[in-house]
């Protein structure tokens, strides 16, 4: 299971990374959308998969599978949404100022 | 985005109540079972962009006249007033207390000062998302 | 003493409040007026014991483990530099208080002068080498400040930025150059290193040590080939360039080499390096100031020259130590002696005539010699301080110049008699590039005298009529006059109380040896220096007269080849170097600096891997796999490949969410209630949100299709990180090295009284990251509301290069 879990997750990895080098801006944000997905698996992978209950203290009994790491995934979910988010106004507004959303073409101009 | 969809904004008339229900629940039974703030309000800022969608924002604005970017605020004050509060009682930032009694029939029930912080937390979401949400259509 | 130090960086702190509140109509300079004077009289009371010999130490520690100690000393010479910071000061900010009106930004002005006032005492009171090194920069920084107070203008910005970067160099090197000495003494103190230092005369970090301090000595006392920079320093007020760039600062260097003499005065290298320096500056800076025609930039190049003998007078009197103190080497002590006579006459002179530069200009609003004359009708008080000024300056009688020029020929002299380290043509070049100076110096006191206060009275030229200055704005100068003319008549004053104990602290090995006696008098007889002087004044005024028919020498240097030029070569060819390295790059493609971070990751990541040989796989552990999860992982394999050939966004986007509801599906697999549901409601949040914008952005562009143009080099990178990443968390995943603490966690109940673990950590084990992860989102929201609603800045007001 764990090391099915790494494959997959390895594997949405090199998606990622391509999206990420990609020239279009959403294909960016996608990508950087399925690396924080490879990233929360990974996570989860390292505290150990069906080692226990739902950690839930009053519906079972333990032992509970690791809940450190669920809260940090957690944590990263939210973070993760809040920087897709603003990472896509930005691409929007990008796109609305100038008209491109080729970030080759957005390079921007040397100083002087 | 003037939307006009009868069978779309009857349908949400009933739906948002229940989502709106199941937003509370999820909230307060965080404590104790899955769910919590961050669900929570992830769930009740989903029935307001529900309702943004079936109705226009002029209309919803008629209904819930908050500015949400204060509302965003006031839940991030909230959660750090959250972890102030505990310095006044002499104790470490953000140190969370809780009381509990068993209840004859209802069995253990408590009050802790996390639902403060977790409202907090809910209150923040909710501000942030239709914040979100409602600047960008707004930008037509 | 700490406390001398403390006041005016403590007064600092209540300038811009009081500027605010109580001196809005009050000039705030009388508030200032107020800490150099009180300093001024609090280290003229040590005066006393001080040149009984007596030395004030006050240790305080800072950085102890490495020996950084701010250690204060104040013994004669510290007293001489304080003494003139302070009543300098005085004079400068009584001055300012007439000359910035109030509507220049008084505050700022102020509190970098009184910065400057606190660094400069500090500077000149430690000492730690580590703390003298830091007051160094210190001065350096509000130096820059104040050159560039009018950053309005260019010139003040490029002449603020010449000086920060030269005597900034110069002062890294000074720091090389005291850890050297660190090295060598193991102590930063500068008395310890001078007491233990020969021992090490023969280490082979002396001569490094040596030349890298000079560097900071010279870079800092505008010393050829340095001198580049006070020039273009004048942009700054005149009570600035009158206090820092003629009185004070510079001669921080000076008095880093007088500190130094008895480190480093053993060594030759010393003496020639010093002395040498000194008198090519002295010539360079006096040949040069005759051609300006800005007044400020003549007095600029006059105080380089001054600046240049009195470092030749500290080299020559550093032989005493390179000639280990043979008897009849004594006599070169009176160099030492001449030079701290000069520095009090310099700074009176200079002071007073940099006073009445500022007076011309801020009456007739230019400061150029061929605009300005016949102004001495119209400002006899003027011209009276500028005549005694400039005749001070050029040695004449009865001012204090004079005194001190004749001791400086006299010092000449002795080299030349003495035939120092049996080099007899060289030394005797002293005296005579001496003289020739001192010609070139008289020459151009004259034309401060003369062309801007006799001559053709030209009142086009003015921008205002001419008048005589406001009685304030003549006090300082006034006082520095009196100064000028009272040290002529009473020299011994100083010479008993200031400048016997000075000799004491440089030449400390002679203490008990012998007497310095020097005694100052205007009349020696007719001896070889007087008639040098006469010589001066007969050639000067010859020079004088016939000066239009020889400017043409001036002529034979060419631009290009001076050093100001080899500065702007540098500067520019530094940036151009600097920008093609970084042009190379940063080429402001997102996909360039992601290619950095990702064959960065492969490198470092993978190569220790491969290097450390940790990799590893061990399935046994593994938990079984359900017919689900082999469903899950299958379509997420096959959606995440999908995503990357998906020709619509569309379909990219509904790619990602299966991407992301599968997640959520393994959450549930793997117990976590609270991810899945979670997971579940920011995906469809997040589809919306795509949705949402992907209505106002363009669809994927023709060329974009990854059908037409499959990157191979990216597909090779995005294999080899997924590669990398595969493997280090198998290794990872092999090898578990410490226990889960998950444990501690599952008394959540009786902790928090909470039973949901996961909410627990996050509402009260691990609330401080709930709370940064809400500020965190919240500043996303503010981020999103503020990119849509800011509309492009109108187009910004330039208000520089006028």
């Amino acid at each position: 299971m764990e090391t099915l879990m790494i494959l997959l997750a390895g594997i949405l990895v090199m998606a990622a990374t391509y999206l990420l080098l990609s020239k279009n801006f959403i294909r960016v944000i996608i990508g950087t959308a399925i690396l924080s997905h490879a990233v929360h698996l990974l996570l989860m992978v390292m505290g150990g998969l069906k080692a226990g209950n739902v950690p839930l203290l009053g519906e079972n009994a333990a032992p509970y599978t690791d809940a450190l790491p669920q809260a940090l995934i957690l944590t990263a979910i939210v973070i993760s949404f809040a920087v897709t988010a603003f990472i896509l106004v930005l691409a929007y507004r990008a796109y609305k100022e100038l008209g491109t959303d080729d970030l080759e073409k957005l390079r921007g101009v040397d100083d002087e | 985005m003037k939307i006009n969809d009868v069978i779309l904004q009857t349908v949400a008339k009933v739906v948002v109540f229940i989502i709106l229900t199941l937003g509370v629940y999820i909230f307060l039974a965080g404590h104790h079972n899955p769910g919590g703030g961050f669900v929570g309000g992830l769930v009740l800022a989903s029935a307001l962009v529900l309702l943004y969608l079936s109705f226009d924002i002029k209309t919803v604005h008629k209904g819930l006249p908050f500015d949400f970017k204060l509302i965003a605020a006031l839940g991030a004050f909230t959660v750090v007033a959250a972890g102030v509060g505990a310095l006044f009682f002499n104790e470490s930032f953000l140190t969370q207390t809780f009381l509990s009694w068993t209840w004859p029939i209802v069995g253990k029930m408590g009050v802790s000062t996390v639902t403060i912080f977790e409202a907090g937390v809910a209150l923040a979401v909710v501000g942030v998302v239709i914040t979100i949400i409602l600047s960008i259509s707004e930008d037509v | 003493m700490l406390i001398t130090i403390i006041i005016p960086f403590l007064a600092a702190l209540f300038v811009p409040i009081l500027h605010k509140s109580i001196f809005r109509k009050l000039h705030i300079g009388w508030f200032v007026l107020f800490v150099p004077l009180v300093l001024f009289m609090l280290l003229a009371r040590s005066i006393p014991s001080v040149s009984n010999g007596r030395a004030f130490v006050h240790a305080f520690e800072w950085i102890p483990a490495y020996g950084v100690n701010f250690t204060i000393y104040l013994d004669g010479m510290s007293l001489l530099f304080s003494l003139l910071i302070t009543g300098i000061g005085a004079l400068v900010v009584l001055y300012s208080i007439f000359y910035l009106s109030q509507r220049e930004s008084l505050s700022h002005f102020y509190v970098y002068l009184l910065m400057f006032m606190g660094a400069m005492l500090g500077l000149v009171f430690s000492d730690n080498v580590i703390a003298l090194y830091l007051f160094w920069e210190l001065t350096s920084i509000s130096s820059f400040l104040l050159i560039a107070f009018w950053f309005y203008r260019n010139q003040s910005r490029y002449g603020a930025q010449k000086s920060l970067l030269i005597t900034v160099s110069g002062g890294i090197a000074m720091l090389a150059g005291f850890l050297m000495l660190y090295t060598m003494t193991g102590s930063f103190s500068i008395r310890e290193i001078a007491s233990s230092i020969h021992l090490h005369a023969n280490h082979e970090l002396f001569l490094p040590a040596l030349v890298l301090i000079l560097l900071g000595a010279f870079s800092k006392s505008v010393q050829f080939p340095f001198h580049i920079w006070l020039p273009d320093a004048m942009e700054a007020p005149t009570p600035v360039s009158a206090y820092l760039h003629s009185a004070t600062m510079v001669k921080a260097g000076l008095y880093l080499v007088a500190r130094f003499t008895p480190i480093f005065g053993v060594e030759p290298v010393w003496f020639w390096t010093v002395s040498i320096v000194g008198l090519v500056t002295l010539f360079w800076g006096s040949f040069s100031a005759i051609r300006q025609t800005d007044l400020k930039a003549l007095l600029a190049y006059s105080t380089i020259s001054q600046l240049g003998l009195i470092m030749s007078l500290l080299g020559i009197g550093s032989a005493v130590y390179a000639l280990d103190f043979q008897p009849s080497s004594l006599i070169l002590t009176s160099a030492a002696f001449a030079a701290f006579f000069h520095l009090i006459n310099h700074s009176t002179f200079k002071g007073a005539l940099f006073m009445v530069i500022g007076i011309i200009d801020h009456t007739v609003g230019t400061r150029d010699v061929r605009r300005l004359g016949g102004l001495m009708a119209m400002m006899p008080l003027t011209f009276t301080i500028a005549l005694i000024g400039s005749f001070s300056m050029a040695g004449l009688p009865p001012f204090n110049g004079f005194l001190s020029k004749e001791m400086f020929f006299y010092a000449m002299n002795q080299v030349q008699a003495f035939n120092l380290f049996s080099i007899s043509t060289l030394s005797a070049l002293f005296p005579i590039l001496a003289w020739i100076a001192s010609i070139l110096t008289f020459v151009y006191s004259m034309i401060i005298v003369f062309q801007t206060f006799f001559g053709r009275y030209k009142p086009d030229e003015f921008d205002r009529p001419p008048e005589e200055a406001s009685f304030g704005m003549l006090i300082a100068p006034a006082i520095l006059s009196i100064l000028i003319v009272g040290i002529f008549f009473f020299p011994n004053v100083i010479n008993r109380h200031i400048l016997q104990p000075i000799l004491l602290n440089v030449y400390a090995p002679l203490a008990d040896a012998m007497e310095f006696d020097f005694h100052i008098s205007a009349w020696h007889g007719f001896n070889l220096e007087l008639f040098m002087t006469l010589g001066v004044v007969v050639f000067g005024a010859i020079v004088y007269k016939l000066l239009r028919h020889w400017m043409k020498i001036y002529g034979l240097f060419p631009e290009k080849w001076s050093f100001d030029s080899l500065y702007h070569f540098i500067l520019e060819r530094g940036e151009q170097a600097a920008r093609s390295l970084t042009n190379t790059y940063m080429t402001g493609s997102l996909r360039h600096y992601f290619a950095y971070i990702f064959l960065f990751f492969i490198a470092a990541v993978g190569g220790i891997l491969i290097y450390t040989g940790a990799f590893s796989i061990a399935t046994n552990q593994d938990a079984p796999i359900t017919v689900y999860e082999w469903i899950i992982a299958v379509i997420m394999m096959i959606a995440g490949i999908a995503i990357i050939f998906a020709t619509s966004r569309l379909t990219a986007i509904i790619l990602n969410s299966v991407l992301g509801f599968s997640i959520a599906g393994l959450f549930v697999m793997f117990r976590a209630p609270d991810l899945a549901l979670t997971q579940l409601v920011v995906e469809s949040v997040t589809t919306a949100l795509f949705l949402l914008c992907f209505y106002f952005l363009p669809p994927f562009k023709q060329e974009e299709k990854p059908a037409r143009n499959f990157q191979w080099t990216h597909a090779l990178i995005s294999i080899s990180v997924g590669l990398v990443f595969i493997f280090i968390a198998l290794a990872v995943n092999s090898n578990p090295m410490f226990d889960t603490i998950a444990h501690f966690f599952e008394n959540a109940d009786e902790l928090t009284g909470s039973s949901n673990i996961v909410n627990a950590i996050l509402g009260d084990f691990r609330a401080f990251d709930t709370m940064l992860e809400v500020v965190v989102l919240f500043l996303a929201g503010i981020g999103v509301y503020t990119l849509v609603k800011l509309k492009k800045g109108r187009e910004e007001q330039n208000i520089e290069d006028q």
